[in-house]
């Protein structure tokens, strides 16, 4: 879509469509790692560079593919861009930040598979983004995917400290406290018009 | 080579997928199609299907390939085969039906990175001969499409009165909207697993006082 403010897709990213809450991209990271709050917000970072650095390959990608016509391929080269973002992001992040290496643990390579970051390269394409608001897209997801987590672990972090039934504890009452978050980004959808 | 895992095929190899290690209410596996799709049955049913295709089509296809994938390289070429057949889908349910393609969008492409697949081929069809993996594959894939149906027609009941687009609850029924939106999702899937946690704790306790009947 050509004419969308640059604001406008960021806040649309982040905000009205939130692709976890409103979209259901990348649930598994968003019930796996929202333990702790700075696990999650470090989760959100990773997931954040990844998003960008595939956002713009796929942008160039699409261009590549449409000349040849070949676009019967682009799945398969998306997630092969993906797949070395995250190798260089993990390889990046072990060597200057070892610690946070070791805490995001398994996670850091299931990035790959986190279909919020598919999402973006595979949305962006559809909705026929230029370069800057593809930039902005992905950048404005991986805000909204950090911003989800954030609040999901702060929730959780309060909930370690309280009782509830035994049959609740777990995955259970985490969708529904999802569900409950998802509500109220619901109230955010006037903004989109 | 890697050694061989002789296991005989039993039921137990199908069954165990559909309930016991279900991929959604048991391994908590594949969420994002689980809740995005299933707010009516019909499109439950074609992403369910369509993952099954995938997943059996795609892990016998490694575990046929499984001792020439060199093991550094393995998990890229786990993707890149699920992609092909991704792709493969995609392309067959837009010639077969244009009306469920636009309603799934882009949630058929992204069943390459739906992490049952990927799981499957690491940990069962990498390791095990071909005939077994397409059954334990079937066993999943059927858990998945019954899981994805057991949401789709709780949200399609609940927001729209009717179950594959047939009406049930007649003109005086007032739909409850908020199920067939995105946090609908989320309530529907978190009362099942509550539902489940509360079978398995009465028949734990169950099991205790029958114990303690015996014992004494």
């Amino acid at each position: 879509m050509q004419g969308e403010s640059l604001t406008f897709v960021f806040l649309n990213a982040a905000i009205i469509n939130n692709f976890v809450l409103a979209m259901f991209l990348g649930i598994c990271p968003f019930l796996g790692v929202s333990g702790k709050l700075k696990t999650a917000s470090s989760m959100g970072a990773a997931t954040t560079l990844v998003m960008l650095i595939s956002s713009v390959s796929a942008f160039g990608l699409n261009v590549l593919l449409t000349s040849f016509e070949i676009e019967f391929l682009r799945l398969i080269s998306y997630i092969a861009v993906i797949a070395s973002a995250v190798q260089l992001v993990e390889m990046t992040m072990k060597k200057f930040s070892p610690g946070l290496f070791r805490a995001l643990g398994i996670y850091l390579p299931l990035i790959t598979t986190n279909c919020a970051v598919l999402g973006v390269a595979l949305f962006q394409t559809a909705k026929e983004y230029d370069f800057l608001q593809a930039v902005a897209y992905s950048l404005g997801a991986g805000a909204g995917f950090t911003l989800a987590l954030v609040l999901m672990a702060g929730l959780r972090e309060k909930l370690e400290l309280s009782s509830v039934p035994r049959i609740a504890q777990g995955a259970g009452l985490s969708l529904m406290l999802a569900g409950l978050l998802s509500l109220s980004f619901m109230g955010f959808a006037g903004l989109g018009g | 080579m890697r050694p061989e895992l002789t296991q005989p095929i039993t039921m137990d190899t199908f069954l165990r997928g559909i309930w016991r290690e279900n991929p959604v209410f048991v391994a908590l596996l594949g969420m994002c199609p689980v809740l995005a799709v299933t707010n009516t049955a019909t499109n439950s049913l074609a992403m369910g299907v369509s993952t099954l295709f995938v997943l059996v089509c795609s892990n016998v296809l490694i575990s046929m390939l499984r001792h020439f994938i060199p093991k550094q390289v393995r998990i890229a070429t786990y993707i890149v085969i699920i992609a092909t057949f991704v792709t493969m889908v995609d392309y067959i349910l837009q010639a077969v039906s244009p009306v469920v393609y636009a309603a799934l969008g882009a949630f058929i492409q992204l069943i390459v990175v739906n992490c049952i697949i990927l799981g499957r081929a690491e940990s069962y069809a990498s390791k095990n001969p071909v005939l077994s993996t397409a059954v334990n594959a079937a066993g999943m894939g059927l858990g998945f499409a019954l899981a994805l149906l057991m949401l789709g027609s709780v949200r399609e009941l609940f927001g729209m009165g009717s179950l594959f687009g047939v009406p049930v609850f007649g003109d005086s029924f007032q739909p409850w909207l908020v199920m067939i939106l995105p946090p609908g999702g989320f309530f529907v899937l978190g009362a099942w697993l509550l539902l489940f946690a509360w079978w398995r704790e009465r028949k734990a306790r169950k099991a205790i006082v029958e114990d303690a009947v015996h014992a004494g």
